[in-house]
């Protein structure tokens, strides 16, 4: 049988990062393709107040269009979204987005968690899930949901992490496909939904 | 975890049996919340969770209580209570009598909050503050005026931040773990139970403040209860909304002005 190069396809793609992830983000978003070919759905532990200079931080590394999530949002591919502070961030089955502010899960609201598990629960296969750097042992059960629907796990290398709790965490507890340095991460990104 | 075709099964229930209808609530804020309750509560089965809705009245008390959310504190986004302080309340000052509706109040944090704000503008002899929810349990809650004291070091920090120029504990007294706030506050408030979603209009106000509870419905619920703040709010009256929510997938759009940088809104005409 002739072998052919594994290419992941995915209508969206979920990162999900604590302590330690910014960094990673910032690297990471000046490198991807341009046009996307993919909704980007960022999730990051923050402080709870409604500022916008991590959205405009992170808005000012790429060319393709950024929003903090406002509630009913249509998820649109080639965009890049943020969950915004003191919300957690859930996905419709229309695929528009939804906002609650329900007790935090983690210490975390956002919650890595609640988003991961609920866009499992809508994209199915058709969704990668990244976990970065971060202290906390959120995005596990998130992982774990995105894996039993048949998507693809990715987590950045414990030891290449600022702090390797996170990515660590989930490595321990469910099949994670790509352990990957900041590198290896943003070459798997461009290799999705190509050829 | 529950499968999409038993909340259906209980949604259905809740409407036919109790009568209330949450079949246009964001679903999987829905689903999240009925999976919570399903482990919290240890039920061994969809089956058995269904029965306690369906025939256990104070259990639908706890159901309906811990799906909704009731999450709420006292001058969050302290930016906003700024602009209420020095935007919109100096606009409703003429008036010989001003009308506020909070709509899906909880346990009343934020009425409490928009109190000290009147007090502090000298309004509140001539202000009445309705504030209504689905659940009667957080009403008995809001209208006992005794919250934990655990929060109070951040509500007096949110309190400073939004203009606040008082001591924040001049307005409570404190006891066992609890405070108390002054019924001078609570003297202009009435408390009643109001569903958003089966409910009509009751009144004419000068602001309606309901933040962060569209986010829990959906976009044709949304529209629904919009559209029954327009019909509530007088000429020129203000709606105030949570920092994540908009007008911008509703018909009120058009009739509205934003005030800058903040959730509120203005009707025109």
């Amino acid at each position: 049988m002739a072998e052919t190069k594994l290419t992941h396809r995915a209508e969206a793609i979920l990162i999900g990062g604590s302590t330690g992830s910014i960094e990673v983000l910032l690297r990471l978003l000046p490198t991807l393709p341009d046009p996307l070919s993919f909704a980007l759905i960022i999730v990051l532990h923050r402080k709870n107040t409604a500022d916008s200079t991590l959205a405009n931080l992170l808005s000012l590394k790429t060319n393709s269009p950024f929003r903090e999530v406002d509630d009913k949002d249509l998820i649109k591919p080639g965009t890049i979204y943020l969950a915004p502070a003191d919300y957690h961030l859930l996905i419709e089955q229309d695929k528009s987005f939804s906002l609650d502010d329900s007790e935090k899960v983690n210490y975390s609201r956002p919650s890595i968690d609640v988003t991961f598990e609920s866009a499992a629960d809508v994209y199915g296969s058709s969704l990668i899930g990244i976990l970065l750097s971060g202290a906390n042992a959120d995005g596990t059960k998130g992982m774990q949901a995105i894996k039993k629907r048949g998507g693809l796990l990715v987590a950045q290398h414990p030891d290449t992490a600022l702090v390797g709790y996170m990515p660590q965490q989930a490595i321990e507890n469910t099949t994670v496909d790509h352990v990957l340095d900041v590198a290896g991460i943003i070459e798997f990104l461009n290799s999705v939904n190509t050829a | 975890m529950i499968e999409e075709e038993e909340i259906d099964l209980l949604l259905t229930d809740l409407i036919e049996v109790h009568g209330y209808d949450f079949t246009h609530y964001s679903r999987a804020s829905l689903k999240r919340r009925i999976n919570r309750l399903w482990q919290l509560d240890k039920f061994p089965s969809f089956a058995e969770l269904r029965y306690r809705v369906r025939s256990d009245t104070d259990y639908l008390k706890r159901f309906v209580e811990e799906v909704t959310v009731n999450v709420t504190e006292m001058f969050r986004d302290p930016q906003f209570y700024r602009a209420l302080r020095n935007d919109v309340l100096p606009t409703l000052a003429a008036k010989p009598f001003i009308r506020i509706w909070h709509a899906g109040c909880s346990t009343g944090e934020e009425v409490f909050s928009m109190a000290i704000l009147l007090n502090e503008a000298n309004l509140l002899h001539k202000s009445l503050l309705y504030a209504t929810d689905l659940n009667p349990e957080v009403l008995e809650t809001a209208r006992a005026g005794i919250f934990a004291m655990a929060p109070m070091k951040q509500y007096s920090e949110n309190y400073i931040l939004s203009g606040g120029k008082n001591d924040f504990s001049i307005y409570y007294t404190a006891q066992y773990g609890y405070v108390k706030f002054n019924s001078s506050l609570s003297e202009k408030m009435v408390f009643s139970t109001h569903n958003l979603v089966s409910d009509q209009s009751f009144n004419e106000f000068d602001l309606i403040l309901c933040r962060n509870v569209l986010i829990y419905f959906d976009k044709a619920l949304q529209q629904r209860v919009l559209t029954l703040f327009d019909d509530s709010l007088g000429p020129l009256g203000y709606l105030a909304l949570g920092a994540k929510e908009t007008l911008k997938f509703s018909t009120l759009q058009a009739t509205y002005r934003q005030l800058a940088g903040e959730k509120i809104w203005r009707k025109q005409s």
